[in-house]
């Protein structure tokens, strides 16, 4: 579903003197329908910008992501704009660290523009966020609410929701349980697993060791780069 | 740049566009492209020609060379430039709508709330009074003007409700584009919030095309899924929003972008 093959990211800072921080070199990954990968490494080795130039947020500076669109793999590091908001509709779904809040946006339709914009009625969108919310313990009078006043954890669900409403085919899970507690890191785990079990692939950050045993099927290790030179 | 080479699907293309003031060259070689529906935005600080690209693009501007396409509703491109001064005038009552950031420059101050939203279904021949002022009630109404208002004089109105009027009368004929020039600049930061939410739902339940202005990332971010950065006259960079604002390539984005302060 994905491959990607010799992958490489730096940051060049031009503010600092044109500094250039190499993150990322030669990493080669393969995820199978129904699998899930975690990225393990200490923090700051380069597993959420791995994550980040899976989804195209960051521009790979070389290799190929190959990922599996409308029948054809199809590759997103050299996509254009248009080709890569159609992937990411259809077929790739991200869930960042934190959830990024529009004023006056109820956390409903947070969830269901996911949906909407993928064509299906408002009416059909919003029942389902609301059935997705419930599962993720986002009590009925927060639905209407916008999540700016949410808790973190609260927040964090809503973002969950959010990414998981779209059932794409591969998705891409950056600490989905950081500021979730014991319960609802279960359910989230059960969620995963479902997920899986439909055949989605899964590439994971997990920081709870416990939650990635229960999930992952291997690991996928990040050494962190040399400073630069 | 010939018709045969617009791609086929695009609503609004500019090849080569550049104008210069005397000695200040406002815009160099400008190429871009906006699909139906879609948000563009313009980002750069004042002076980096911004604002003289919308107006080269809506047509009120003469290009010094560069051609900007349009296609109209019937599939037919239109080389704007070449437009006459009445068939351009009408296309700007029709499909395209221009959002200025001070709205008494788009609104009749001496004109009612409701006149102002029915004006523009009248110039498309809307000639039913009563179907007029019901549907300048429901646009009051959709911009969160209290639609008891639609009597008074805009000149009654707070800057906000002035900026929501000047949508719904911009809006009201289901324009395919829309051109806006820092609509949210000058207004409190809880009435921009409000204005950009309206924005947002309209353009998207609407479907409609727009080229927004802003020096304000944080709107680009909000509203648009494809950015442009200018710089005297140039664009610098281009690409996905979130994309050039998470990881800016060009000098000139990264300090745009680590110029924003956190609230």
């Amino acid at each position: 579903m994905l491959q990607v093959d010799a992958l490489a990211k730096s940051f060049t800072l031009h503010l600092r003197g044109g500094l250039r921080i190499p993150v990322l070199s030669d990493v080669g990954i393969n995820v199978r329908a129904g699998e899930c990968v975690a990225l393990s490494g200490p923090s700051g080795a380069g597993k959420s910008t791995l994550m980040r130039s899976l989804y195209g947020n960051y521009r790979a500076d070389a290799g190929r992501i190959l990922v599996r669109h409308r029948g054809a793999m199809v590759d997103l590091a050299a996509a254009e704009p248009r080709l890569l908001i159609e992937i990411r509709r259809e077929t790739l779904g991200y869930v960042s660290q934190f959830l990024r809040v529009v004023p006056r946006v109820a956390a409903r339709d947070v969830v269901a523009e996911v949906l909407i914009g993928c064509g299906v009625s408002e009416t059909q969108a919003r029942e389902r966020a609301k059935d997705l919310l419930l599962r993720l313990n986002i009590q009925p009078r927060l639905h209407s609410l916008p999540p700016a006043t949410f808790s973190g954890g609260e927040q964090q669900r809503v973002n969950l929701a959010r990414g998981f409403i779209g059932g794409h085919p591969i998705l891409l899970l950056d600490e989905p349980t950081a500021s979730l507690d014991a319960a609802n890191a279960a359910i989230v785990a059960a969620m995963i697993a479902e997920t899986k079990a439909a055949g989605t692939a899964i590439i994971g950050i997990f920081h709870d060791t416990d939650i990635r045993d229960a999930v992952a099927d291997r690991l996928f290790s990040i050494a962190p780069m040399q400073d630069a030179a | 740049m010939r018709p045969e080479s617009v791609r086929a699907d695009t609503l609004l293309s500019v090849r080569g566009a550049a104008l210069s003031f005397g000695p200040i060259a406002a815009l160099r070689a400008v190429d871009a492209d906006l699909w139906p529906g879609e948000v563009l935005a313009i980002v750069g600080e004042s002076g980096s020609g911004k604002t003289t690209l919308l107006n080269v693009l809506s047509g009120r501007l003469r290009p010094d060379t560069g051609v900007i396409w349009y296609r109209d509703k019937d599939g037919t491109l239109i080389d704007v430039h070449t437009m006459a001064a009445p068939a351009l005038r009408a296309l700007h009552r029709s499909e395209w709508g221009f959002i200025h950031q001070d709205p008494r420059q788009n609104l009749r101050m001496g004109v009612s709330a409701g006149g102002n939203v029915g004006e523009r279904l009248m110039a498309q021949g809307a000639r039913n009074y009563a179907d007029i002022r019901t549907q300048a009630a429901s646009w009051l109404e959709l911009v969160e003007i209290d639609p008891s208002r639609i009597d008074d004089l805009p000149r009654t109105f707070s800057g906000g409700m002035l900026q929501r009027l000047q949508i719904a009368r911009t809006l009201v004929t289901h324009p395919s584009l829309v051109f806006m020039d820092e609509p949210t600049g000058g207004l409190d930061v809880s009435v921009q919030a409000k204005l950009l939410d309206l924005i947002r739902t309209l353009v998207s339940r609407l479907r409609i095309a727009v080229v927004l202005v802003t020096h304000d990332i944080a709107v680009a971010r909000l509203l648009a899924l494809r950015i442009i950065v200018m710089q005297g006259g140039r664009v610098v960079e281009s690409g996905l929003t979130d994309q050039v604002l998470d990881d800016p390539q060009h000098p000139y984005t990264q300090l745009l972008v680590s110029s924003v302060l956190q609230a």
